[in-house]
């Protein structure tokens, strides 16, 4: 029988230092937070890092409640709320029936009284049962009654294709959602965003679309102790150069960013240096960010995994042209998706997804150079 | 399970409710009515616009619930709101002049007739699309029963109320059923009543015709709550049964299902010319209106006299010119409010103690640690606030519009 631990909310003074202490103490045996903070850098799993940041907000702020299907007993469908349940008592991991337009409008609802809701989509396909509260109710209620009721919500869940799941499984809503005035869009793809991130989404006020991805979450990142000091956060609306370059800006948000910097990696064997941006944010685009770094290259290939039509690198290929088109020297390239439901078939599936290579070519293009050249100085 | 109710027959000889409490009755309903009335009247002129739903006949629900409401108690209601906000204590000129887009509006002219929201009077919404309402009314009852449990912060059996008003066509949408199962969770049980408003009629589309089973008050007990139905058109009779279901709710009982049967003078919204509704259904709801009751009762219990009646009648109509008047001379809102409250904190961190920007520092950016305080939101409503000893968050930020 799981012993469920009512946490006595009071008025603790935490610091840094005794909040990892404490957190040492309280934690159940096979945690998942790492618990040895004095190698300089360690490496821990996307997963970990969505677990151990949820785990510090609930722990910081008691308002702060997880709500979703099989996000309790069941530990999390993919395992990211693993250890809540047992540490915060039924009352703030929540499991639900399934029904997501009700469960979201109840975090709306809790969320206009200031409560900090949590809410998981155990994929993004099923947001659409709730769309209308994520953009009806969450996005709009602010505006609505003129700044009266702000709506601190985070509703997350991993987004776009995952490994064979089908059409309706594996499709990317970072372009539905980042489409909506008064909404946040975050995409993740390491585990230091994944950890500052969701701590930059659960403290903000206003409602943020957090989209994870199931193929990173077990893929494991160096993380400095800064990023696994209990107050570390992330600016929302601020991309991260992952590598600079200087011949060609490549774009890429969640798991994109790792194709993108295997393309890098690849281009630089034949001469060409490319600058990977990692998005981070999808709304508010960082177009400062991407606008420095297209004048500075003057060539863009926009990387993403969802459909092409307006989408995400759409918008970067515009805002490009709109404030730094005497900068480009080349059209911009724009890879994403297929323009297709996502099919079953493994060989068809891989077709429909960006690949490494696509991203070189659309590089290669993007630099007049079609045939590899021989390394220059 | 059915809800225990003494019901009281108008026949029977003692008064249901003293004096004043018939007044503040008759009082609110002819508000609203008067309201609705003249806000057809600013329509034809051209003062209001967009879509209006006017909520003639029905003002026995909204002012039978309402009227016994605390200020901290929430209600949620959907586009047909005006009356909702007036009798929940939102003045009637900033409802009048939110109608007629001016900034002196309770949302500033943003919201609109069907959008009204005041956090002061805990009305939260306004919500267009069928069903909407629901699960916001079930999420505010949900904050309301977690501040008691998890932040141990409300007394015992006195748990703040929520209300959802909803019509008949709702109640075959996928969010009502949704939030009847959930509001009765064996773990949650919150402090919520369901209110139908059963006027018979979508916008041209009867109930009998879009329902199976259009006995509205039975889907509550299938759900495990209690359900009633009671003559909406009777202020009295929904009053006896909104004291029992809203006192359940504060001792934290659960939710009940209350279907009112009622009825709307006009049609759906002011465009609907209301072709489909037979002449002597309208008149035979007519004949119960709720106005006309009240005041008959009144009358025969000898709680007030005619004269008296006249000089509430008399009051209204001055403060509905009021509104008018200061609706019509108040601004429009100046165009910088266009891009203003898309975001509470558009810069998110909110503001440093340097004054500036936290997110702007350098280190931040970095991603390097700060020992950050966080924001509350810089506006929500107050229910669950953490005492300001406490050091984690400060209670108040200030927010620049973005």
């Amino acid at each position: 029988m799981l012993g469920i631990v009512r946490r006595k909310v009071g008025c603790e003074v935490f610091s840094a230092m005794k909040f990892s202490l404490a957190l040492r103490k309280v934690l159940p045996t096979g945690s998942a937070l790492p618990m040895n903070y004095s190698t300089a850098t360690k490496e821990i799993t996307v997963r970990e890092a969505l677990n151990s940041a949820l785990d510090e907000e609930m722990s910081a702020d008691p308002k702060v409640f997880l709500m979703g299907e099989e996000v309790g007993e069941y530990q999390g469908a993919y395992k990211i709320s693993k250890g809540l349940l047992e540490k915060y008592g039924p009352d703030r991991v929540l499991d639900t029936p399934i029904t997501e337009a009700g469960f979201a409008g109840i975090g709306v609802g809790a969320a206009y009284y200031g409560l900090r809701p949590v809410v998981e989509f155990m994929t993004f396909n099923f947001s659409l049962q709730a769309i209308d509260h994520i953009i009806n109710s969450a996005a709009k209620s602010n505006y609505m009654s003129a700044g009266q009721i702000s709506v601190p919500i985070v509703f997350r869940g991993p987004n776009g294709a995952a490994a064979g799941v089908g059409a309706q499984h594996s499709q990317c809503f970072a372009a539905w959602y980042a489409h909506v005035p008064g909404l946040k869009v975050l995409t993740p793809y390491s585990a230091e965003d994944a950890r500052g991130l969701l701590k930059a989404a659960i403290r903000d006020p206003d409602p943020v679309v957090f989209l994870e991805n199931e193929l990173l979450y077990g893929e494991s990142f160096p993380v400095s102790a800064e990023v696994l000091d209990s107050s570390f956060c992330l600016p929302i609306g601020k991309a991260k150069i992952e590598r600079e370059g200087k011949h060609v800006t490549i774009t890429a948000y969640s798991k994109m960013v790792g194709y993108a910097l295997q393309a890098a990696e690849i281009l630089s064997k034949e001469g060409i240096s490319a600058e990977v941006i990692n998005l981070r944010s999808i709304r508010p685009l960082d177009r400062a960010t991407i606008n420095a770094s297209v004048r500075k290259t003057n060539r863009l290939v926009t990387v993403e995994e969802g459909f092409p039509q307006h989408g995400v690198g759409a918008e970067i290929g515009m805002s490009v042209v709109e404030e730094s088109f005497e900068y480009l020297d080349a059209p911009v390239e724009r890879i994403a998706g297929a323009d297709v439901p996502m099919p079953y078939a493994a060989n068809l599936e891989r077709m429909a997804v960006p690949q490494v290579d696509n991203i070189v070519h659309a590089a290669k293009r993007a630099c007049y150079r079609s045939v590899p050249l021989a390394a220059t100085a | 399970m059915r809800l225990k109710i003494q019901s009281f027959s108008i026949s029977n000889s003692q008064a249901v409710v003293s004096r004043d409490e018939s007044l503040v009755l008759y009082e609110d309903m002819v508000l609203g009515r008067v309201f609705e009335d003249m806000c057809a009247q600013m329509y034809y002129r051209g003062k209001m616009f967009g879509f209006v739903h006017l909520y003639n006949g029905q003002e026995a629900v909204s002012t039978g619930f309402i009227k016994l409401l605390e200020a901290r108690d929430s209600v949620v209601s959907t586009y047909c709101d005006h009356v909702h906000a007036v009798s929940k204590g939102v003045p009637p000129r900033a409802v009048m002049a939110e109608l007629f887009g001016k900034a002196t509006g309770c949302c500033r002219g943003q919201g609109g007739s069907m959008h009204m929201f005041s956090a002061q009077h805990n009305l939260l919404g306004g919500f267009t699309f069928i069903g909407e309402g629901i699960p916001v009314a079930t999420g505010a009852a949900f904050s309301s029963k977690y501040c008691h449990e998890v932040l141990k912060e409300s007394t015992p059996n006195r748990l703040d109320v929520t209300v959802a008003f909803f019509g008949d066509g709702t109640c075959n949408n996928g969010q009502f059923f949704e939030c009847l199962n959930m509001a009765q969770l064996e773990l949650w049980k919150l402090p919520i009543v369901f209110v139908v408003e059963n006027n018979l009629w979508a916008i041209g589309m009867p109930h009998l015709r879009a329902t199976s089973d259009p006995e509205i008050w039975k889907k509550g007990p299938a759900f495990g709550m209690p359900g009633v139905h009671v003559d909406g058109m009777d202020v009295l009779k929904v009053r006896e049964v909104a004291i029992e279901a809203i006192a359940r709710a504060r001792r934290g009982e659960g939710p009940t299902l209350v279907e009112c049967e009622t009825y709307r003078f006009r049609g759906h919204s002011l465009a609907d010319p209301d072709e489909l509704r037979k002449p002597d259904e309208k008149a035979s709801y007519a004949a119960r209106d709720p106005i006309t009751a009240l005041r008959k009762y009144i009358l025969d219990k000898e709680l007030a006299s005619a004269a008296e009646l006249k000089i509430i009648e008399k009051k209204v109509d001055a403060v509905i010119e009021d509104t008018v008047e200061f609706a019509d001379s108040s601004p429009l809102p100046p165009w910088s409010q266009l891009l203003e409250n898309i975001f509470a904190d558009p810069k998110g961190f909110g503001i440093g103690p340097d004054g500036k920007y936290r997110c702007e520092d350098p280190k931040f950016i970095e991603g390097t640690s700060l020992s950050l305080e966080s924001c509350l939101p810089a506006n929500h409503l107050h229910r669950c606030l953490i005492p300001s000893e406490s050091s984690i968050r400060p209670n108040s930020i200030k927010v620049r519009h973005g």
